[in-house]
């Protein structure tokens, strides 16, 4: 599924690369502790977190993943932002709590 | 001089019973240590008290505390000065996720004196994370003069890899703490990027014994913060001493 047709049927709020959101999803990967996602994450997976910091563009990044997805209405931050931009990949955000959230998508994704 | 920067008192809640302010210097100085650094999870308040006894011995004392950063990463902080002491607790205290201490499960959170008495219990959890990110962190603790050391980045937990995947390049850290387990050759190897960075090695003492067992023999003939800043600016692996 792409990447645009989740955010719209999740409500997701685009923070950056709009234009970026025609990328395939293959699956999700959720996970709080970055040094976890650089081990065990899948190329094209959504990342589904709550931090903030700019190093999850890092390993977003370095495991291709297609965007990372904000919980609990987190901001990324502003140096987050920027690289988001840099790297091409998209930072999404929801209101729901992970739980919730990574339900909806596994029902979509599924 | 021997230094051993990261030691919890009986005010962090994983911190032994014994580790009373008296018990401190009494092992400290039994080490052969010259500095050592007070860092109680979230909270400054013990540091003091183990100054003022310790100078009593010639023991040199930094107060601080190990911060838990927004990302659960552990990070050392130490101000000089009551002043910017209080103003570092003033910080935790603002930005600490309150919850209740359950000392049953947790353990007790006590500032004691230099009698052993028991002054006061910290109610509120302090294992917890405060709510700021560490880059905003490191940023407060240099607008007080302050030291930023991330705490065990070798470790799998709490640490800065552990909890954000890899050093940032672009971190305002005075120096990296490795732990008294760390494997040094395997720990540049996976981290080639960070040889020429500054680190020290420090015990993490939970319990009187621990204090001591690893610590780095820093540059100072003359302490005071200003000479303590500068011997970090040399501080590496060479200066590691294992007792």
């Amino acid at each position: 599924m792409k990447l645009a047709e989740i955010a719209e049927k999740l409500d997701l709020t685009v923070f950056s690369g709009e234009n970026n959101l025609d990328k395939e999803v293959t699956g999700g990967y959720a996970s709080d502790l970055l040094s976890d996602v650089m081990g065990h994450a899948k190329e094209g997976q959504i990342w589904v977190t709550l931090q903030t910091h700019k190093n999850t563009m890092g390993v977003a990044s370095l495991k291709d993943l297609s965007a990372v997805v904000l919980v609990k209405g987190f901001a990324p931050e502003a140096d987050t932002l920027k690289l988001s931009e840099i790297e091409g990949i998209p930072v999404l955000g929801s209101d729901k709590e992970a739980f919730e959230l990574c339900g909806e998508l596994y029902k979509l994704l599924g | 001089m021997k230094a051993d920067l990261h030691i919890h008192t009986v005010l962090s809640p994983c911190g032994d019973i014994e580790m009373t302010p008296v018990a401190i210097v009494k092992n400290a100085l039994d080490k052969g240590l010259e500095i050592i650094g007070i860092t109680d999870h979230n909270s400054t308040r013990q540091a003091p008290i183990i100054k003022k006894i310790a100078a009593r011995y010639g023991l040199h004392v930094l107060c601080g505390a190990e911060i838990t950063t927004k990302e659960e990463v552990h990070v050392l902080a130490f101000v000089d000065g009551l002043d910017k002491l209080e103003a570092l607790q003033g910080f935790l205290d603002q930005n600490l996720v309150k919850v209740p201490n359950d000392p049953v499960f947790f353990g007790y959170q006590l500032v004691v004196d230099e009698d052993e008495n028991v002054l006061y219990q910290e109610d509120d959890l302090l294992i917890g994370a405060i709510s700021v990110g560490i880059d905003q962190v490191a940023k407060f603790v240099h607008s007080l003069g302050g030291v930023f050391i991330p705490a065990h980045i070798d470790k799998k937990a709490n640490s800065l890899i552990s909890q954000l995947g890899f050093v940032p390049s672009d971190i305002e850290a005075d120096a990296f703490e490795l732990s008294c387990i760390c494997d040094v050759v395997s720990f540049f190897k996976s981290n080639p990027h960070l040889s020429g960075r500054n680190f020290i090695s420090s015990s993490d003492a939970h319990f009187p014994g621990d204090i001591g067992k690893c610590c780095s023999n820093l540059d100072i003939c003359d302490f005071s913060f200003a000479s303590f800043v500068e011997a970090l600016r040399h501080s590496a692996v060479d200066d590691f001493v294992k007792n």
